[in-house]
C-alpha cells in the first residue's frame, strides 16, 4: 500500500505503477524548493541579521547565525570577561578569559585558575562564540527613535481607514446591487472610470485638497484620499448579487426601513466578502507608501513604513536598528499571512481579472 | 478491432472499493453496455479499460495483449466523454484531426479521414465551426467523429446521451446502432438507461456495487434474469416482485401468495415449507381472466396511453400490482379483477435474491 | 456592466471559526453606532422614498470619489497650465501649453540628455527599459509557475502560498531586504567571494542597479500573477486533458496546443495588467536604488514626486503636466485592458 501510495504521488495519470517518474515532475520540484529558499530565504536573512549585534554586522564574510562572544565570570575580577581560544607558544590550544589587551598582546588568564596569568598575541587568539540574540536592536529604537509612535500612527491610520472602507464601499455596494435607480449606469461608470486614475497621476491635485482641508501633514491626509476604492466596492457589490431578493423583499413585508435592511440583513450575510475586503484594506494602508510620503514631511506623524525609509537615508546606516525594525514592520502583515492566507489566495485569484 | 479481457479487475480509491475482482470477454466487432444504477462503478470500469485509472489489482488484456499499466495514450483506445470534451478554441476540423496529428500520419492521409468521418456523420458542413456555434446534438457526433477517425482497437462510450433531450436521444440511438453496423468495431458503452442497453447491444453487463450481476444477450438478461436485481432492472415497467411462502414443493409447487393459495406444475427445487420466495412477474405477462384465477385484485387507477394501457391493482397482502395490457381497457377504478400469472413467464427467486432455475 | 469578469466570489461559510468569532465581537460595537442611525434614516425615508435611498447609500462613497478623484483630475490639467510656485490654482498665472512645450522640448527623443527636462526624459526611458524587462521576466516566470503548481503535487497549498508570500510584503521591507542582501559586505556579495570571485558594487554600477530593481520587483509581485494564471489553468476542463491523452498527444503538445491556447486570453489580461502597474513603479526602485546610481534607475512617478514634493523649488505645474502624460499612456493601456478581458468571454 506505501509504494503503491508513493507511485500515485509521484506518477501521475500517465505513468502507471513501474514506470519511472517522467523528468518533468522531478524538475517541478526542484523549482519548487528552488522557489521556498528564493521566496523564504532573503526574509530568514533578514530575521537572523536582525538579531546580530553592530558589529557582527560588519564582518566580512557574515556568518549564518548571530553570534556573540562568550563571557564567563572570572573569581578575583570585577567584571565578566570575553572568553577566547589561545594558541599558546608551546602550542597548546586553551580557553582563556581575556584580561585586558595592551597593543598587540593580550593578557588572558585561565578562568578556572586565575592565578595563572598568559601572555598571549592577538592573531593567535579567537573568540569563543555561542548563538545570542541582540534584543537590544529592537528596543533601543522602539524607546529612542520615535518607532513607537511610527507603530503606533500605521496602526491608527490602517484600523480607522479599514473601517471607513468597509462602511462606504458596502453601503456604495448596497446601493449599486439592490437598488434600480436613474444614473446607476452612470454611477457603476463613475466606479469603473475611478480604477482607470491612480494615485500615482493625481499626486499634486490630492495634495492642494487636502492642503485646503487643513489636514496636511497630519494622519487623515492619508486616511481619507483612499478610503473609497473601485475594487472594494465591485468586489461587495458582486458579492451582495448572489444574495436572495427573496430576503430583502421580506424585510420589506416587514417594515424594515432601508438602511435597517442594509445593516442587519445584507451586512451580516456579506460578511466574509467584507472579511476579504478588510484583509485587502489592511494589506494596502500598511504598505502604502508614495502618497504617505508625498504628504507627511512632519517627523512624528510618519508611519511606519516612512519612518523606516527615513532611517536608512543617514550618512552611516545603522543597520543593525534598522533591519530590526524592518522585521517589525512586517510581522504584522506575516501573521495575516499565516492565519488568513487561503482567503486571499482565493480571493486574488479571480479579482485580479477585472 | 479488437477483443478486450478483464480478469480479476479491482479498483479502490483509498479506502472505498470500487470494482471488486470484474472478469469480463469482449469479442472482437461486439457492442457491450455496461449498466447499473449511480454508483455501480460502471464509469469507473471504463475508465480503467481505457487507462485513465489504474487498476488496483487484476489484468486487462486488449487483444491478447497485456495492457493493464500502459498509460491511456498508448493503449489506442477512443474515448466519447459524457460531456464531449471538445477543445473549444478548435475547430470541429482541427478536433477530429488532433489526434490523427500525433499519431504522425500526412496531411492528406488526416484530411481523407476527416472527410469521410465527417460524411457519415453528417458533419461536412459545419467542420470550420467552432463547439460553441453547434448544438447538443452536433457536438455529440463531432465527438463521435473524433473518435472514428482514430481507426482505434475499441470504441469507448461514456454516457453518450445523457445531455440530449428526450427525442434527439431516440434519434441519436438509431444512429449510433447504424453506426456500429457499418463501422463493425468493437464497441463499450456506459449507460444508466435500461431502454438504451436493450436496443443498442449485443451483450449487456449488469453491474451492481462494483460488481457484474449478469452477462447476457438483452432477451437472456430478459426472459433469464438470473437474480432479482437483474430482473427488476431490466425491463420496462419494473418487474412485480410479490412476496410468497412455500406450502410444499413435490412436484408441484404450492405457494401462498397474498391470501391466495396458487399450484404450480413444477420439479422440485429443493424449497422447504415456509420457506418465504419471491415471486416475479412482468407487467406484460399478467392476464385479467374472466374466471378465478390466481389473485382477487382491485383496480386503483387505469392510466390509458392509446397503444397500451397500465393497469394498477391492489391485493389484499401484496405489493402494488402492474399491469400493461395492449390497446384501450375498459376497467375504471374500483372494479374488481381475477388475474393470472402466465407460468412460463413466472420467475422465483429465493430469499438471497437468486432465480430458481426453471423446470 | 458584462465587461467586468466576475470579481472575487468568496464562498459563504468559508469563515474560519477564529475569524468568525472576530467577526462577531467586532461587529458588536459598529452595530451599536450604526443603530444610532436608524431614526434619522427612517425619517430620510420617509421624506424622499424608499427608491431615493439608493442616492444617500451611495452618497459618501462618492462625496469621496469626487473629492479626491475626479476633482483633481480636472485640478491636474488646470495645474499643468498654469505656471508659478503657489499651491493654490487662483495664484497661478496661466500659461497655456507652455510647460508642456517645456516638458517636450528635446533634441531627439531618444537621447534624454538633449531634453530640456532631461531628468523627466531620462524617467520615460528609464520606465520604459524596467517595463519591457520586468513584464517579460513576470510572466514568464508567473507562467512556469503557475504551469507547475497546476500540476498534481502534494502540498501544493503550501507552496502557492510559498510564492505569494513576498507580494504581502510592504515594497519599504522588500527593498530593505534585498539592499541588505546586496551590500558591498551582503551575503551575495560573501557567495561571490567564497566561490572565488571579486565584490560587486551593485549600486555603483547602473546596469547592475537597473536589473536588481527588475529583479526585486519581479520577487516581490511574481506571486499575484501567478494566482491569476493558475485560476486560469484551473478553469480548463480537467476531461479535455483526458481527451488529450486518449488522443496519444505527448506532454509538450498539450502544452502548446491545448493549454496555452486557452490561457491565452489570461495572459493577455495579466500582461496588460503588468504594464500599467509597471508604468507606475516607484516605491521599491525608490527604496532601493533612490533612482540611482544618478538618474540610472530614475522613474517616472519618482521625477513627478520630485518635482512637485522634494526638490528645492516645488515645481507642481510641471509635476502636473508629466502627471498628465502619464496619465494618457495609462489611460490607453487601461483601454487595452477592458478589451482583453472582454475578449476572454471566450
Amino acid at each position: 500500500m506505501a509504494t503503491m501510495r508513493l507511485t500515485a504521488l509521484l506518477g501521475q495519470r500517465r505513468n502507471g505503477p513501474g514506470r519511472p517518474l517522467h523528468w518533468t515532475d522531478i524538475a517541478a520540484y526542484v523549482y519548487l524548493a528552488l522557489g521556498v529558499v528564493l521566496m523564504f530565504g532573503p526574509v530568514l536573512w533578514l530575521v537572523l541579521s536582525s538579531f546580530k549585534t553592530q558589529s557582527a554586522l560588519l564582518e566580512f564574510p557574515p556568518s549564518f547565525l548571530p553570534f556573540a562572544q562568550v563571557e564567563v565570570t572570572v573569581p578575583g575580577q570585577p567584571q565578566k570577561l570575553p572568553l577566547f581560544r589561545a594558541t599558546l607558544p608551546d602550542g597548546s590550544v586553551r580557553e582563556l578569559a581575556q584580561v585586558r589587551r595592551i597593543g598587540l598582546i593580550a593578557q588572558m588568564v585561565d578562568p578556572a585558575d586565575p592565578s595563572q596569568q598568559f601572555r598571549v598575541a592577538i592573531d593567535k587568539r579567537e573568540p569563543v562564540r555561542r548563538v545570542a540574540l541582540a534584543t537590544e536592536n529592537y528596543s533601543e529604537p522602539l524607546q529612542r527613535f520615535a518607532f513607537l509612535r511610527f507603530l503606533s500612527n500605521s496602526v491608527f491610520v490602517t484600523v480607522i481607514a479599514t473601517l471607513i472602507t468597509l462602511l462606504i464601499n458596502s453601503m456604495a455596494a448596497y446601493a449599486l446591487a439592490v437598488y434600480n435607480f436613474r444614473g446607476k449606469q452612470a454611477a457603476t461608470l463613475a466606479v469603473i472610470g475611478t480604477l482607470m486614475i491612480p494615485m500615482t497621476i493625481i499626486l499634486v491635485p490630492v495634495y492642494l485638497v487636502v492642503t485646503e482641508f487643513g489636514l496636511a501633514n497630519s494622519l487623515w491626509a492619508v486616511i481619507l484620499p483612499g478610503a473609497a476604492t473601485p475594487t472594494g466596492v465591485f468586489l461587495l457589490r458582486q458579492y451582495m448579487l448572489t444574495l436572495p431578493k427573496d430576503l430583502i423583499e421580506a424585510a420589506r413585508m416587514d417594515k424594515a426601513s432601508e438602511w435597517q435592511i442594509y445593516w442587519r440583513i445584507v451586512m451580516p450575510l456579506t460578511l466574509p466578502a467584507l472579511a476579504v475586503l478588510a484583509i485587502f484594506s489592511i494589506m494596502w494602508r500598511w504598505n502604502e507608501f508614495l502618497w504617505p510620503l508625498a504628504v507627511l514631511t512632519k517627523t512624528e506623524v510618519y508611519t511606519l513604513q516612512i519612518g523606516l525609509n527615513a532611517f536608512q537615508g543617514e550618512l552611516q546606516t545603522q543597520w543593525h536598528y534598522l533591519l530590526a525594525m524592518t522585521v517589525v514592520t512586517l510581522i504584522p502583515i506575516a501573521l495575516v499571512f499565516v492565519f488568513l492566507q487561503r482567503f486571499i489566495t482565493t480571493g486574488i485569484g479571480s479579482t485580479g481579472m477585472k | 478491432m479488437a477483443e478486450l479481457k478483464l480478469t480479476g479487475a479491482s479498483k479502490s480509491f483509498g479506502n472505498i472499493d470500487v470494482l471488486h475482482g470484474i472478469d469480463l470477454a469482449v469479442k472482437d466487432g461486439e457492442f457491450v453496455v455496461f449498466v447499473g444504477p449511480s454508483g455501480c462503478g460502471k464509469s469507473t470500469l471504463l475508465r480503467v479499460i481505457a487507462g485513465l485509472e489504474n487498476v488496483t489489482s487484476g489484468e486487462v488484456h486488449i487483444d491478447g495483449e497485456r495492457v493493464t499499466h500502459l498509460p491511456a495514450s498508448d493503449r489506442g483506445l477512443a474515448m466519447v466523454f459524457q460531456s464531449y470534451a471538445l477543445y473549444p478554441h478548435m475547430s470541429v476540423r482541427r478536433n477530429m484531426a488532433f489526434a490523427l496529428e500525433n499519431m504522425g500520419l500526412k496531411p492528406k492521409d488526416i484530411e481523407a479521414r476527416v472527410d469521410r468521418a465527417a460524411a457519415m456523420l453528417r458533419l461536412t458542413d459545419y467542420l470550420d465551426r467552432k463547439p460553441k456555434a453547434l448544438s447538443g446534438g452536433q457536438r455529440q457526433r463531432v465527438a463521435i467523429g473524433r473518435a472514428i477517425v482514430r481507426d482505434p482497437k475499441i470504441f469507448l462510450f461514456d454516457e453518450p446521451l445523457s445531455n440530449l433531450d428526450a427525442e434527439l436521444r431516440v434519434a441519436t440511438r438509431k444512429e449510433l446502432a447504424a453506426l456500429h453496423a457499418e463501422l463493425g468495431g468493437t464497441m463499450i458503452y456506459v449507460t444508466h438507461d435500461q431502454v438504451e442497453a436493450m436496443t443498442l447491444a449485443d451483450r449487456i453487463v449488469v453491474l451492481k456495487a462494483g460488481r457484474i450481476e449478469q452477462i447476457g444477450t438483452p432477451l437472456e438478461l430478459y426472459n433469464h434474469p438470473q437474480n432479482a436485481f437483474v430482473a427488476g432492472f431490466i425491463g420496462s415497467p419494473r418487474m412485480n416482485f410479490l412476496p410468497a411462502a412455500v406450502i410444499a414443493d413435490d412436484g408441484t409447487l404450492r405457494l401462498t401468495v397474498g391470501d391466495r393459495e396458487i399450484a404450480l406444475p413444477r420439479a422440485a427445487s429443493g424449497l422447504k415449507a415456509g420457506a418465504a420466495v419471491t415471486l416475479g412477474i412482468r407487467p406484460e405477462h399478467i392476464d385479467v381472466t374472466p374466471d378465478a384465477g390466481m389473485i382477487a385484485a382491485t383496480v386503483d387507477l387505469v392510466e390509458q396511453l392509446g397503444g397500451e394501457t397500465f393497469i394498477y391493482a391492489s391485493a389484499p397482502g401484496l405489493p402494488q400490482i402492474t399491469l400493461r395490457q395492449h390497446g384501450q381497457s375498459r376497467f375504471n377504478r374500483g372494479d374488481a379483477i381475477a388475474i393470472r400469472f402466465a407460468p412460463d413467464h413466472l420467475h422465483i427467486f429465493d430469499a438471497t435474491g437468486a432465480a430458481l432455475a426453471r423446470p | 456592466m458584462s465587461d467586468i469578469s466576475p470579481v472575487a466570489r468568496p464562498e459563504r461559510g468559508t469563515d474560519t471559526g477564529a475569524l468568525a468569532r472576530l467577526g462577531q465581537v467586532a461587529v458588536l460595537p459598529v452595530g451599536a453606532a450604526l443603530r444610532l442611525l436608524d431614526p434619522p434614516m427612517q425619517w430620510l425615508q420617509r421624506v424622499i422614498g424608499a427608491r431615493r435611498m439608493a442616492y444617500v447609500f451611495l452618497l459618501p462613497n462618492f462625496v469621496f470619489f469626487g473629492l479626491f478623484v475626479f476633482l483633481p483630475i480636472g485640478i491636474n490639467v488646470v495645474f499643468s497650465v498654469t505656471g508659478g510656485t503657489a499651491l493654490f490654482p487662483s495664484q497661478r498665472p496661466y500659461v497655456g501649453g507652455e510647460q508642456f512645450a517645456y516638458l517636450f522640448d528635446c533634441g531627439s527623443y531618444l537621447d534624454p540628455s538633449t531634453c530640456r527636462e532631461d531628468h523627466f526624459w531620462r524617467g520615460v526611458a528609464n520606465t520604459a527599459k524596467f517595463v519591457v524587462f520586468q513584464v517579460t521576466a513576470m510572466v514568464l516566470f508567473s507562467l512556469i509557475t503557475a504551469l507547475v503548481l497546476n500540476m498534481k503535487i502534494r502540498g501544493r497549498g503550501f507552496f502557492r502560498a510559498v510564492y505569494f508570500f513576498p507580494v504581502l510584503l510592504s515594497p519599504v521591507v522588500v527593498a530593505l531586504i534585498w539592499k541588505w542582501i546586496l551590500q558591498r559586505d551582503g551575503l551575495l556579495n560573501a557567495a561571490i567571494t567564497t566561490l572565488g570571485g571579486q565584490k560587486i558594487l551593485f549600486f555603483v554600477d547602473p546596469s547592475w542597479a537597473m536589473f536588481w530593481a527588475v529583479f526585486v520587483s519581479v520577487w516581490a509581485h511574481m506571486g499575484f500573477y501567478t494566482l491569476i494564471l493558475l485560476a486560469g489553468l484551473q478553469a480548463i476542463p480537467a476531461d479535455l486533458y483526458e481527451a488529450a491523452e486518449m488522443d496519444a498527444t505527448p506532454r509538450w503538445r498539450v502544452l502548446i496546443r491545448i493549454t496555452l491556447p486557452l490561457l491565452w486570453p489570461n495572459m493577455i489580461v495579466v500582461i496588460v495588467l503588468a504594464l500599467i502597474k509597471g508604468a507606475q513603479t516607484f516605491d521599491e526602485v525608490f527604496v532601493l536604488t533612490g533612482g540611482g546610481p544618478g538618474t540610472a534607475t530614475l522613474m517616472v512617478v519618482q521625477y513627478i514626486y520630485e518635482t512637485a514634493f522634494s526638490s528645492q523649488v516645488q515645481n507642481f505645474g510641471l509635476a502636473a503636466a508629466a502627471s498628465v502624460v502619464l496619465g494618457v499612456v495609462l489611460f490607453v493601456l487601461t483601454l487595452l485592458q477592458f478589451a482583453a478581458a472582454r475578449r476572454k468571454e471566450v
